[in-house]
């Protein structure tokens, strides 16, 4: 019971860092991936919230460099009508 | 690279390379799609480009409406042309009242890699293998 108790408040204000869990990557430097393709709607998915929106890196572990590449091809996916502006449920 | 390119412009041309993404109406018929693309096919080889992929999606359901249209024929160009063509490429797209949208891609040297090994099929091991099937 103490340890519960002691355990939970950290967790909701996110004062403990996420050391337990798993390590953040950058999937692309893991799977050396140098292009990303703006017409793979299915991959560009991974990056967005299911209202569309661009995930942060915080979330994803992109690093900064391909994270400007998704960005760029997100924004280029919903100017062709792949990916949506503005959505409510996309998954 | 950039000024390698510019020193050796003066003499002959560069080609540069580039990827189109248009979206045609989904009111033409197979016919005048056909016309349409021939069209645009032949404005790129007759200003000194080189059409190395065409690739043609189909009737696509588009992710929001466009024109009041919900679904569109895409259509994919990746040629070589010198970069004083796109600027005329354009201007034809939009006084083509057919064309919903369109998107003119220059192509970096990854990019190269990844559409060629895209186009012989490297991607098939189940991540990559979504084909855009909008016919379905």
């Amino acid at each position: 019971m103490k340890k519960k108790s002691q355990v939970n408040p950290a967790m909701v204000f996110n004062t403990t860092p996420e050391a337990p869990q798993k390590k953040k990557f950058c999937r692309f430097k893991k799977n050396g991936i140098k292009y990303i393709d703006y017409k793979d709607a299915n991959f560009l998915l991974k990056f967005v919230n299911d209202q569309g929106k661009v995930l942060p890196r915080r979330l994803t572990g992109t690093s900064l460099k391909y994270q400007r590449k998704v960005t760029q091809a997100i924004k280029r996916a919903r100017h062709i009508a792949i990916l949506p502006f503005e959505g409510d449920s996309l998954k | 690279m950039a000024t390698k390119n510019l020193s050796s412009n003066a003499e002959s041309v560069v080609l540069k390379d580039y990827e189109s993404v248009i979206i045609f109406t989904p009111v033409l018929s197979e016919d005048q799609l056909k016309d349409v693309v021939s069209k645009y096919r032949n404005l790129i080889t007759e200003n000194g480009g080189e059409l190395v992929h065409e690739e043609n999606w189909g009737l696509t359901k588009l992710a929001y409406p466009i024109q009041k249209k919900t679904t569109g024929f895409y259509h994919l160009f990746e040629f070589k042309a010198n970069p004083e063509f796109i600027s005329k490429f354009e201007l034809a797209f939009r006084r083509d009242e057919r064309i919903m949208r369109f998107l003119t891609v220059a192509l970096d040297k990854h990019a190269l890699v990844y559409n060629t090994r895209k186009r012989n099929g490297e991607f098939n091991q189940g991540k990559k293998e979504q084909k855009q099937e909008g016919a379905k």
